[in-house]
């Protein structure tokens, strides 16, 4: 038994469509639970007051901005050594989702900030940096889109995502270089294991961020099954043509 | 060293057109490949040339050793017919382009613009390329559209010379170019459309 | 490598080579900036560097479409793959006679449109060496976007996409570098980042580019 076999698109597909069932379900609860629980069940900050509130939207939107990139840059490297073409497919499914992700991350920051900082917008080095991964997500979708051979397609985008990798961390860098920002510290640093989150806020943060994370597989998963039907009927396609 | 070809596969848009193809081509000697269109004669050639990996078989011989020329002819509008064959000739390790000259007649047109040549000029121009680069094996995909019978009978020469001097040549094409070669008909080895194996497509079938 | 560098150049001083569009390009954005900030000086110099530098910027991304589509449309780019010499060579090539014949006027043309722009005395030399050390790898990176667009019509506009987020971070540390030059503080973290950038972008995005070329002429 290897992970590998479902690189297998048929293997997957029965997979996934055993798991996908549960993992809507948990995945729907858990964002429902996570959002009214934060909504309706936490005390409002002392300083913020209830615009806090945003936040079981926000941090677990922004999370899954970068890790569905993340996602993509291990699926390109997969199908750039192995040639697997359901992580090549994978990649292609999760680049709208992170695009989506990213803009409600966007969106929700700047509802969040105009009554904190009292601007909808600032040259924040993570704004900022949001705003570059929201173009890197573009491009990366428009090239899929422009390039007719899958095969040539799934490794040009791949390359794409490994070099704008470097790019978009280059980029933060030179963000932060250039403007030093408003926005707070991180609510989960993960290098010192401490939060700045009280544990009242913590539970239901979590529970939305765990949702948001299974939402992202479910959405994943399914948007795969689609990609690899389409690739299959293109497939079947082309042989009916070549057998006429 | 001859080019050898061993059980070839190879796919255009993902499909494999043309399976399991072997020839030998020795020094010396000229395959003519003949087949319909849409058979998977370009692929072929541009799989031999190393400008589309094959979906599996072996190619040996050709590292290096390949002179190509396909439908486009890689000429600047903009330099001069001289310009032209010298760039080539420098990519390619040499700097003499008289005898490329000579043998198309290209003389008198040296320090035309290449976009003021006629088509079969053009033609003429590409084909002096091959000459140029001094590679011994000239794989060549429909290398006398354009030409008139005249500039064929250039042609025909200028392959049969190169033979007579060790090279050899593969060249797609439906004329009869009076040269002694052996001929490759490639529709037998058409590849069997309910055969999956190898193709990119196969996982999905 | 030396022909391919010179039939480069030859061709962009030729007829429709398109050598000095982009100068023009830079001098017409450059113009068009007092017209539509305002004409007082104290606010052009404040804006200057960026405005010289994202000039430069743009000026050298519409040059790239055809850095390596003519190649490819004429098929001068599969015989070049089957030449000796090496892909990554190659691109390197055109990637130098790209910036010889966009990247190195715009840095000598940037001083005299810092006149124009009200541009502080203090400014000048830091802007021509920010220019000269960001512009080559405006090329290479450029160079990189021209070949994952190679294949594909009317990827002029895709290109700009692909290509401008790759060019945030040369952009900001060498338009940081002209401002801190400008307004006489130190330039050395800035210009050290931007040399760093360029550095690596031409010791490793050639094989980046010749990667995706191969992929691409597939």
């Amino acid at each position: 038994m290897s992970i590998w076999q479902y690189a297998n698109p048929v293997k997957f597909l029965t997979l996934s469509e055993k798991v996908q069932p549960i993992l809507w379900v948990v995945a729907t609860v858990c964002v429902v639970t996570g959002l009214l629980w934060g909504f309706f069940g936490t005390p409002d900050d002392f300083r913020q007051g209830s615009t806090v509130k945003i936040i079981y939207l926000h941090v677990p939107t922004a999370l899954m901005a970068i890790n569905a990139w993340f996602m993509m840059l291990v699926a390109s490297l997969i199908w750039l050594i192995r040639r697997h073409h359901v992580s090549a497919l994978a990649a292609k499914a999760a680049a709208p989702v992170g695009l989506v992700m990213t803009l409600i991350a966007l969106v929700t920051g700047a509802i969040w900030g105009q009554p904190m900082w009292g601007t909808w917008w600032a040259w924040d080095p993570r704004l900022t940096s949001f705003l570059i991964l929201f173009i890197f997500y573009l491009g990366y979708i428009a090239l899929w889109e422009a390039v007719e051979d899958p095969d040539t397609a799934a490794d040009l985008t791949s390359v794409l995502c490994l070099v704008g990798s470097v790019f978009a961390v280059l980029s933060r860098y030179a963000v932060q270089f250039w403007n030093q920002g408003l926005h707070q510290g991180t609510s989960i640093p993960v290098a010192t294991g401490e939060r700045t989150v009280s544990d009242v806020f913590w539970y239901p943060l979590l529970t939305s961020m765990i949702g948001f994370g299974l939402l992202f597989l479910a959405l994943v998963l399914y948007r795969t099954g689609t990609e690899i039907r389409l690739r299959r009927a293109q497939a079947l396609r082309n042989r009916m043509e070549r057998r006429l | 060293m001859s080019l050898t070809v061993r059980d070839l596969t190879i796919a255009r848009g993902g499909v494999p057109v043309v399976a399991g193809l072997s020839f030998m081509l020795e020094e010396g000697q000229a395959l003519i490949l003949r087949g319909p269109n849409g058979s998977g004669k370009t692929t072929l050639l541009r799989t031999i040339a190393g400008l589309q990996p094959a979906l599996s078989g072996q190619i040996a011989g050709a590292d290096d050793r390949i002179a190509y020329a396909g439908h486009a002819d890689g000429i600047k509008a903009m330099l001069s017919v001289r310009e032209n064959l010298q760039f080539w000739a420098r990519i390619f390790g040499g700097t003499q382009i008289d005898a490329a000259l000579d043998a198309y007649a290209l003389h008198p047109l040296i320090d035309r613009l290449a976009g003021t040549l006629s088509a079969g000029q053009q033609r003429r121009l590409g084909l002096a390329r091959l000459l140029v680069t001094a590679c011994p094996v000239w794989v060549l995909d429909e290398p006398t559209v354009s030409l008139d019978t005249q500039a064929v009978t250039m042609f025909a020469d200028a392959v049969r010379v190169h033979l007579a001097n060790g090279g050899s040549a593969l060249i797609a094409t439906h004329i009869d170019l009076g040269i002694e070669a052996e001929v490759l008909v490639i529709t037998p080895f058409r590849a069997d459309p309910t055969d999956r194996a190898g193709a990119s497509d196969e996982a999905f079938l | 490598m030396i022909a391919l560098l010179r039939r480069d150049l030859q061709l962009s001083f030729r007829a429709g080579g398109g050598f000095g569009l982009g100068l023009a390009f830079f001098l017409i954005v450059t113009t068009l900036v007092p017209f539509s900030v305002g004409p007082e000086a104290a606010l052009l110099g404040v804006i200057a560097p960026g405005v010289l530098w994202l000039g430069a910027l743009l000026a050298c991304l519409l040059s790239l479409d055809r850095l390596l589509a003519l190649d490819y449309e004429d098929g001068t780019l599969d015989l070049l793959l089957t030449a000796p010499l090496p892909l990554e060579a190659a691109v390197s090539i055109k990637a130098l006679a790209h910036w010889l014949t966009t990247g190195l006027p715009l840095v000598l043309a940037a001083p005299v449109l810092g006149v124009l722009m009200s541009l502080p005395p203090t400014g000048y030399l830091w802007l021509v060496i920010s220019l000269a050390l960001g512009t080559p790898a405006l090329s290479v990176i450029g160079t990189f976007g021209a070949a994952l667009t190679v294949g594909i019509k009317r990827g002029g506009l895709l290109l700009s996409l692909l290509v401008l987020p790759l060019y945030v971070p040369t952009l900001i540390f060498g338009a940081e570098a002209a401002r801190r030059g400008a307004a006489g503080l130190d330039t050395s973290t800035p210009l050290l980042m931007l040399a760093g950038i360029t550095l690596g972008t031409i010791a490793l995005m050639p094989f980046a580019s010749a990667a995706v070329l191969r992929m691409g002429l597939r």
